[in-house]
């Protein structure tokens, strides 16, 4: 499915499989997008949180 | 998780509210919690909550506690007798500065909690650690007042990094640093091949493992001159770069280890 980067617009391709929490990066500005999809089952993208430093394993 | 059809539900940590008193009225934690949250804290405090409700966190909060910190995992690691590279803590400026001089180049400076080779300095020299140490003690938190230091290993451009699932070593890759770089992180750029399970590897990895209280884990090793040392234990273990050289389905062994330890 498609969308667009809060950011810059450009198009973004979400796969069908995508979950909701899921990230995904505009290929054009490089902004990561958390994907939610809400109770319609439409996708909504908002900006990813920023790396914390407890962040990773 | 989907393929095994087992009811699932995932809790986003941005979105929950855990109330105490706990009266168990609004939160359904199921049979058990495979808690996979990014954030290392987060998640150690999503788990002793959800842990005092009665339900079982793989991993267990103690785990994660451990695991999250790297002088509490020396700790561990010392008491049980895994070998592990020489570390000293200290917590200030000028006793870091001493205890480097003591140790001799070069060493290895690293925040005591955070993952992915972040802050984590090589210092050659004495400009590199009064530099450094400085940057550390100005860097706002209490946990960057405390300096872990580490002798730093005589080791090939490579660590070892083993998956362990319970009393399995379920994947062994070597974790192989980039031409411009000595840390071996994945999320660094580095690669992974896969790595022969030795016995020896094999035993130190599951005594390490149990030396923190099992589960599943990500273990670290090195092959140092005087031999394999443990320097790093992962609670919530990121597998990405193992799985790419592990011909074992990890997702696949965890989950059937979270459901094993309900049947138990």
């Amino acid at each position: 499915m498609e969308s667009k980067c809060n950011e810059c617009n450009a198009q973004i391709i979400i796969p069908n499989d995508a979950v909701s929490g899921e990230i995904v990066t505009c290929p054009d500005c490089g902004l990561n997008l958390e994907v939610t999809k809400n109770t319609d089952g439409k996708v909504i993208l908002k900006e990813a949180e920023k790396v914390g430093e407890d962040w990773g394993e | 998780m989907q393929s095994k059809d087992i009811s699932t539900l995932k809790l986003d940590a941005k979105n929950v509210a855990f109330e105490l008193p706990n009266n168990n009225s609004n939160q359904n934690f199921g049979d058990i919690v495979l808690q996979r949250c990014i954030s290392h804290f987060r998640g150690l405090h999503a788990s002793a909550y959800i842990e005092s409700a009665g339900i079982q966190v793989i991993n267990s909060a103690k785990v994660a506690e451990i695991c999250g910190n790297k002088f509490y995992t020396s700790l561990a690691l010392c008491k049980s007798g895994v070998p592990t590279p020489k570390t000293v803590m200290t917590f200030t400026p000028e006793s870091a500065l001493t205890t480097i001089e003591s140790m001799g180049y070069p060493v290895v400076l690293k925040p005591l909690v955070g993952s992915w080779g972040r802050l984590v300095v090589a210092l050659r020299d004495q400009e590199e650690a009064n530099a450094f140490i400085e940057l550390q003690s100005q860097i706002e938190g209490a946990l960057n007042r405390i300096f872990y230091i580490q002798e730093m290993v005589k080791r090939p451009p490579r660590d070892i990094r083993c998956i362990v699932v319970g009393e399995k070593v379920v994947s062994s890759v070597y974790r192989i640093a980039k031409a411009d770089d000595w840390k071996t992180n994945v999320a660094r750029g580095g690669s992974t091949e896969p790595c022969p399970l030795s016995n020896e590897l094999e035993d130190m990895v599951l005594k390490a493992s149990k030396a923190v209280g099992g589960g599943v884990l990500g273990v670290d090793a090195m092959e140092g001159s005087d031999g394999l040392v443990i320097h790093e234990i992962n609670s919530t273990v990121e597998f990405r770069g193992a799985q790419n050289s592990s011909t074992t389905d990890i997702a696949e062994e965890i989950v059937d280890y979270t459901i094993n330890q309900i049947l138990e």
